[in-house]
């Protein structure tokens, strides 16, 4: 980092626009499928056609109490819808229908791994606009997205760093994605940020002023906007130059942040109640029920893998980052006596076949988790060595079949107890230093003996069992 | 006249045993249709006809062809002998306010000329899927803005009891086209007084229902928390079987969620013990003649059976402030999306013109004056700074003029005022003075502010002949019990005389004399 770093503090607030997944729009009956041709995914509701009336997909309150209670909010008994007026073409009825003095959300919280507490000020639930298709000199508007129901998230200004942006959007996906309520894809503008960023001196208390960028579309984006946008603010402030108060987006090609015009001169959206809609009335008896809906999440499951199973931190991370891994790895591990190993397989040979995140994400490998678990158990037992194993994966994950076509009889039938006594014998004749070693109480020396009995057998010697003869010929 | 020698099919039951009044127009009618002593066709042309000859401009669009496809649909299920719903058949007008699927809905407005709604508003299709027989779209100010039906974009309609005279507003053309036998009944809609006030000077019984009773899907709305669709009616019979139909639950509209217990079911029976609060605000700034007409009504509700008690709701007299600052800021909004882009007014191309500009002229070209006015207060009174000063404290007194309306429900069954302080104004009176506009509300916004279902009933005629008409405010869901004392009234006084402009033998052949208008 330059060496501004340690003189400045960046101070940041995100609001991130989530994409319900809820099969309908937010007030009518139309699909919400994503890339439909322009158009036809409309109604006279959600194309805001003269005396049609909105009405509250419940789905999309459901959802966003998940949302809520996933990341500790409270969840207000009473919110209201509110429309936020402003002339757009993409906005139908020029207004939005949206929860302005009343959200569905507040005060809730995102833990990041340094133990630092992002708080979640406010999640509403409101209406996605459509889209302007710029074709040469004209516009034609596609409002197939009109109606889409999102949540907006919004943090207080606690973030201190790029990084610590990045980390929180991915905690926000993972968390939504773990809930079913969103896909959270910031390529196709399911989650979408925008970054109210300031600079202050280390040590002081009061914020500086802050700028808005819109509209982030990926992560290494908003870093780096980030990252531009407090440089700027600060090599504003080196040269007393006051920081204006905008709104920006981000150049990607040029690298820079640059200022938004065409928007309405002043932000005044007049927001009032919208008095098409009943305010939204939960009962602390609605809150249980869907409290109930809510899976274990990434938050627990990193406890549990990594107190009860023992599983490395950054092992774990990989679990838990999409939950269609998580929920394969804890069916394969079902029942077996170390599940490290499963994680391991699951990391190492099967995600060596799964490169794409997308594809992590949907995770569906050739192999089924209770093929996996199957194979897993007879290398417990000792059925099969771990070599022939590892082969039998390779496999499986080839034809997608079960182990037991590629068990041959070989590998699966033990060595009878003469050959194995007498491989035994042999690797003591062959390593007498080691046998001596082992003999003096140094019992690791026993681990240099039983490798070679390994390789003597090509890895078909049941460990247990040459364990024991080995000691028998020692003593 | 007593006409029960023929089973009435759809409002058998609810109507046995009730005399008719000499104004009902429904059940006379379905009487004729299923006598045969016309058919439907013959009806819908004798009323097409007459209403191509009027001079009154009650509507601004005549839906002729499918009139007739209904009316022969109508006379098969008549020759099958088939059971005839209790508006089948029936001519009927539609305010241009409500959404007809491939009939242009214009709101009388040049932004929407052109505009053919893809679906059918939720009253209009219970109505039509009884074979309501959709004559043409009634005229009516712009947007529903207006008391006198002159913003219209097609020119004012006529009073049917005096061509210089307004037929009030905003559903003028609903309230004539039925004045003057152009249609047996019509739909309104009342945003602060819509269908009442026109009703008064019209000398119909109209009424807007308990907001949430009928559904307001396809309303092109004005003011979403005001606006309600009701019928407007020759009779108290009439406008009860019309309300019947139409209050319903409605799975798209999530603010309609109740409805009243039937309406027609409730008339005829006893008035005793109801108690009837004379509302003193009410009367303020009334002429002499409206007060007196207003207070024998009261009288004579009394010879039925009824208490009638002054009573005072004090925050009556803030409700325009209260109501307009409320609706235009509703308005304001709902009518942001008249853009020009997807539907309605189109400016001609001009070169080197972005789209802010685009629209900016669609609406300066699009939109009458009086709409304009009504935007600009509303975006004015919900703009930073202002928000407080106006919009919410307007929120606060709304609450407050409710509560006081429902405290004074608790010792009345209903309250008794005016409907206007004046008879119908001449034509262009009131010209663009807005406070004056505004002031013609006066008696009728309270009910818009709190909800509650508001009744105007003729009552009366001044020394100039024109009608006078008496209000009820009701509690929620208290229609049945409005509409009992408008037939209650009917039956204990003589009519308000027809209007000269009545299309009394509506042509065709059809002796409609024998319907005893």
């Amino acid at each position: 980092m330059e060496n501004w770093a340690c003189e400045y503090e960046m101070v940041a607030g995100l609001e991130t626009h989530a994409e319900l997944s809820t099969a309908t729009k937010i007030f009518c009956g139309c699909s919400t499928a994503f890339g439909g041709a322009p158009n036809t995914h409309c109604c006279p509701v959600c194309m805001g056609m003269p005396g049609s009336l909105p009405k509250l997909n419940q789905k999309v309150v459901e959802f966003a109490v998940l949302a809520g209670l996933a990341t500790h909010c409270r969840i207000n008994l009473y919110s209201r819808m509110d429309r936020k007026n402003y002339c757009y073409p993409d906005l139908p009825k020029a207004y939005q229908i949206t929860q302005f003095e009343h959200p569905i959300c507040e005060n809730g919280w995102i833990r990041l791994q340094n133990g630092r507490k992002i708080r979640i000020r406010r999640i509403h639930i409101e209406e996605d606009a459509g889209k302007l298709l710029h074709e040469g000199e004209s516009i034609r508007i596609d409002y197939n997205r009109c109606g889409v129901p999102l949540i907006e998230i919004v943090t207080e200004p606690d973030i201190r760093s790029p990084e610590e942006a990045r980390e929180y959007v991915e905690e926000l996906q993972k968390i939504l994605r773990y809930l079913g309520v969103s896909d959270g894809r910031m390529q196709e503008g399911s989650l979408r940020c925008d970054v109210n960023l300031s600079v202050r001196r280390q040590g002081e208390t009061d914020f500086g002023e802050r700028t808005e960028i819109k509209n982030m579309n990926s992560l290494s984006n908003m870093v780096k906007a980030m990252e531009y946008e407090t440089r700027r603010q600060i090599s504003l402030l080196e040269k007393d130059t006051p920081i204006l108060r905008e709104t920006l987006r981000y150049n990607v090609e040029k690298g820079k942040t640059e200022s938004m015009r065409g928007k309405e001169g002043a932000d005044d959206y007049r927001y009032f109640p919208e008095p098409d809609l009943p305010p939204v009335i939960l009962t602390e008896k609605d809150i249980a029920s869907i409290r109930q809906a809510l899976p274990e999440l990434p938050e627990e499951k990193y406890q549990r893998y990594t107190e009860k199973y023992h599983i490395p931190p950054s092992d774990t991370r990989l679990l838990i980052k999409y939950r269609s891994v998580a929920e394969y790895f804890e069916k394969a591990a079902h029942g077996l006596q170390n599940v490290k190993t499963a994680a391991n397989w699951i990391l190492g040979p099967i995600f060596a076949r799964i490169p794409t995140e997308a594809e992590k994400e949907r995770f569906a490998p050739a192999v089924s988790p209770i093929q996996l678990r199957e194979l897993l158990q007879l290398l417990e037992s000792g059925k099969i060595p771990l070599q022939p194993a590892k082969q039998i994966l390779e496999k499986m994950l080839d034809t997608g079949e079960s182990c037991g076509r590629f068990i041959t009889k070989e590998q699966l039938s033990p060595l009878s107890e003469d050959v194995l006594r007498e491989a035994c014998q042999d690797a003591i004749r062959q390593l007498p230093q080691a046998a001596e070693d082992y003999k003096n109480g140094k019992t690791k020396a026993l681990k240099a003996l039983l490798g070679m009995v390994m390789r003597s057998t090509k890895g078909r010697a049941p460990a247990k069992d040459a364990e024991k003869y080995l000691m028998q010929y020692l003593e | 006249m007593y006409m029960m020698d023929l089973p009435l099919y759809g409002t058998k039951n609810a109507s046995a045993g009730l005399p008719s009044h000499k104004k009902d127009r429904i059940l006379p009618l379905q009487r004729l249709l299923l006598q045969k002593e016309c058919s439907c066709r013959e009806l819908a042309k004798a009323y097409l006809s007459a209403a191509e000859k009027s001079p009154l401009n009650a509507y601004v669009l005549l839906t002729a062809e499918k009139a007739l496809e209904t009316a022969d649909r109508v006379d098969q299920r008549i020759a099958k002998g088939e059971t005839l719903a209790s508006l089948e058949g029936i001519p009927m007008a539609l305010k241009d306010n409500l959404s007809t699927e491939g009939i242009p809905t214009t709101c009388c407005s040049k932004m929407l000329k052109e505009y053919i709604p893809v679906y059918d508003a939720t009253a209009w299709k219970l109505l039509k899927e009884q074979n309501a027989l959709l004559l043409g779209k009634a005229n009516m100010d712009e947007f529903a803005m207006g008391s006198t039906c002159e913003t219209s974009c097609f020119g004012s309609t006529l009073n049917p009891y005096g061509k210089d005279r307004v037929p009030g507003g905003s559903s003028g053309g609903s309230a004539a086209a039925v004045a003057s036998g152009l249609a047996a009944y019509s739909l309104g809609t009342d945003t602060g007084g819509s269908i009442r006030q026109p009703a008064s000077f019209c000398g119909l019984v109209g009424i807007k229902p308990t907001y949430g009773a009928v559904s307001r899907y396809g309303l092109i709305a004005h003011a979403s928390s005001f606006d309600q669709i009701g019928p407007m009616a020759a009779s108290a019979m009439d406008a009860a079987i019309v309300l019947d139909s139409i209050a319903k639950p409605d799975p798209m509209d999530p603010t309609c969620t109740g409805a009243p217990s039937s309406a027609v079911k409730a008339l005829g029976t006893s008035l005793k013990g109801i108690r009837i609060g004379i509302l003193r605000e009410g009367f303020q700034g009334s002429r002499q003649e409206i007060r007196d007409a207003v207070l024998k009504t009261a009288k004579v509700l009394e010879r039925m059976g009824a208490h009638t008690e002054e009573c005072s709701v004090p925050l009556l007299t803030e409700g325009l402030q209260i109501y307009y600052v409320l609706a235009c800021a509703e308005a304001s909004s709902n009518l942001g999306r008249y853009d020009g882009i997807r539907y309605g007014y189109t400016p001609a191309p001009k070169e080197e013109e972005g789209w802010r500009e685009r629209i900016l002229r669609a609406r300066s070209e699009g939109f009458g004056r009086e709409v304009k006015r009504r935007i600009l207060l509303g975006t004015f009174v919900l703009s930073a700074g202002y928000y407080d000063a106006f919009y919410r404290k307007a929120q606060a007194l709304r609450r407050s003029l409710t509560q006081q309306l429902k405290s004074a429900l608790e010792s009345f069954d209903c309250l008794l005022l005016p409907t206007t302080s004046t008879a119908a104004f001449p034509l262009g009176m009131l010209g663009s003075d807005a406070v004056e506009n505004f002031e013609a509300d006066f008696c009728t916004v309270a009910a818009n502010c709190a909800g509650l279902p508001a009744l105007s009933f003729p009552c009366g005629i001044t020394l100039e002949g024109l009608p006078i008409g008496a209000q009820l405010i009701g509690k929620a869901f208290g229609e049945p019990l409005l509409l009992n004392l408008a037939w209650q009234y009917e039956e204990a006084s003589s009519p308000v005389p027809m209007p000269p402009v009545f299309a009394e033998k509506t042509a065709g052949g059809v002796s409609l004399g024998k319907l005893g208008l």
